[in-house]
């Protein structure tokens, strides 16, 4: 098999799917034109730039490289799932962040150390797109789950209040609603469990299919990155609705009314 | 059954980013097995009164003593297994009837098999006999939503009772009903009662003293006659002619 390397000049051709884009946005005037503009230079640069440090690390072989990346991807993550908090909150970034690493970190060890056993532990050719989907995925499950906690708490009140002045402690007050947010974290990466393979040919494998390899063991890689998507945002949702208690509760299990109160 | 003292309390609240008193340096004693009815105008005060005993909330200053122990000295979990609290809304688990009623007991570690008694004579209590434990909370009336909300407190045997204005979301023959449970509880179990409500006809009801509080200071404490009688203030005076809202 052979792999189809692609020009910049063949590329400029896909522009045309980002233009018929923007004239369905202009048809319909949905006023989305500019953002797919901007998206698509965005996408461009961002994906050119990364191409080149990628490039960079594969040649100089340094780990010290591999590690300066997973930082900034990380530090990224972390910036993105606090972004996406409808309400912002003192603490919130610790809070994701030990979730986000620990869920992330294990994951990763096990895939690196155990399953791939890849020598040295650092090759940035595994090591970096593997961090990538398990730091993408553990981020939006974060940004999920503290949400949607926040969310419950502040509707449920004084369901919670009633569980407090019963003697229950912040966690025991909360439980109901700390289920809800990890199925709400959990539900897509196990949805997507459901689906590979029939609705969707995830883009890990899709990549590798075309750079050459062999179909079956595209799968194999597939399946393992599923499995380890799944466990990793498993991990990090439930640091997270463990975490957030302090963001929500004082250390005699009273509920910040602050924290709920700036929900508007 | 016990004594409830607040030292020189006072606590402040964020307001639109502005500090306010919303308690400033109260000081009453309720004795114990007696019922306080407590009234005043909206934002007086009267709520965080007992989300401050309950520990639902912590005093800026001063202190708040039960049975002659500082309240911040004692685990607030145990403290408010103490000290029961009955909401204005009845904020029920959307459990069954028997699984609310089991939750106290439950968190101490008490096998809710073990209760099957207790919950039908406290279900007797609140006058619900008739109601089978299993059915869900969401289906039962308000009213019987609110006598289910206090037999979940009850469940706990609290020495002290706090209620926050559980008659106000009730129609008047369903929140008679509730006064007179209140009565009730308080002969049988010989229990010390906070009673916040907006009614003064309910507070005469039930109460056998009643504390005035405006903004956040204790205008008049008294024997309940006593203040139904004629008021030793200016502020009791045009409170109990509705002047003060």
């Amino acid at each position: 098999m052979e792999y189809i390397s692609l020009s910049y000049s063949s590329l400029v051709i896909a522009v045309l799917f980002i233009l018929s884009a923007m004239a369905i946005s202009s048809k319909y005037r949905l006023g989305l034109e500019k953002d797919l503009a901007v998206g698509s230079v965005r996408a461009f640069v961002q994906l050119t730039a990364i191409g080149y440090v990628l490039q960079f690390m594969f040649v100089s072989g340094r780990w010290y490289y591999v590690v300066m990346m997973l930082v900034i991807m990380f530090v990224a993550a972390v910036k993105n799932a606090v972004a996406r908090q409808s309400v912002k909150l003192g603490g919130m970034f610790t809070t994701l962040g030990i979730s986000i690493f620990v869920g992330s970190s294990l994951t990763i060890a096990i895939v690196i150390g155990v399953i791939l056993r890849i020598e040295p532990w650092y090759s940035p050719r595994y090591l970096i797109p593997l961090s990538g989907t398990i730091l993408g995925n553990s981020m939006t499950g974060a940004a999920l789950a503290l949400n949607r906690l926040r969310a419950d708490i502040t509707h449920r009140k004084p369901e919670v209040e009633a569980a407090l002045a019963l003697g229950a402690t912040s966690g025991q007050a909360i439980m109901p609603m700390t289920r809800d947010a990890l199925k709400t974290a959990m539900l897509p990466s196990i949805s997507s469990l459901m689906v590979v393979g029939i609705v969707h040919l995830p883009g890990m494998m899709a990549g590798q299919i075309i750079a050459g390899a062999f179909p079956v063991d595209a799968v194999k890689y597939q399946l393992m990155v599923v499995y380890m998507i799944a466990a990793a945002v498993a991990i990090t949702s439930m640091m997270v609705v463990y975490l957030a208690t302090s963001l929500f509760f004082t250390p005699d299990h009273m509920l910040k009314t602050e924290a709920l109160r700036s929900n508007s | 059954m016990a004594k409830i003292e607040f030292l020189n309390v006072t606590k402040t609240r964020s307001i639109d980013g502005q500090m306010h008193n919303v308690l400033g340096d109260v000081s009453v004693a309720v004795q114990e097995g007696t019922i306080l009815a407590i009234g005043g105008p909206s934002g007086a005060g009267k709520s965080t009164m007992l989300r401050l005993i309950n520990r639902l909330e912590s005093v800026t200053s001063g202190r708040i003593l039960l049975d002659g122990v500082d309240i911040a000295t004692v685990d607030p979990i145990e403290l408010r297994r103490k000290v029961g609290m009955v909401f204005q809304l009845p904020s029920l688990f959307p459990l069954t009837v028997q699984e609310n009623l089991v939750y106290g007991p439950k968190l101490r570690g008490v096998e809710p098999s073990s209760l099957e008694t207790k919950v039908r004579e406290i279900l007797g209590m609140v006058d619900l006999a008739d109601l089978s434990p299993e059915r869900m909370a969401g289906e039962l009336s308000v009213g019987q939503q609110q006598r289910v909300a206090i037999a979940r407190t009850l469940m706990n045997e609290p020495e002290v009772l706090l209620m926050d204005e559980p008659t106000s979301a009730l129609d008047p023959t369903t929140a008679k009903s509730i006064l007179e449970l209140v009565c009730d509880i308080r002969s049988k179990y010989g229990m010390t009662v906070l009673f916040v409500s907006h009614s003064l006809e309910h507070s005469r009801l039930v109460g056998d003293r009643f504390l005035l509080i405006v903004d956040g200071k204790v205008i008049e404490e008294s024997d309940i006659e006593a203040f139904f009688g004629g008021p030793s203030t200016e502020l009791g005076r045009k409170f109990l002619a509705g002047e003060l809202r």
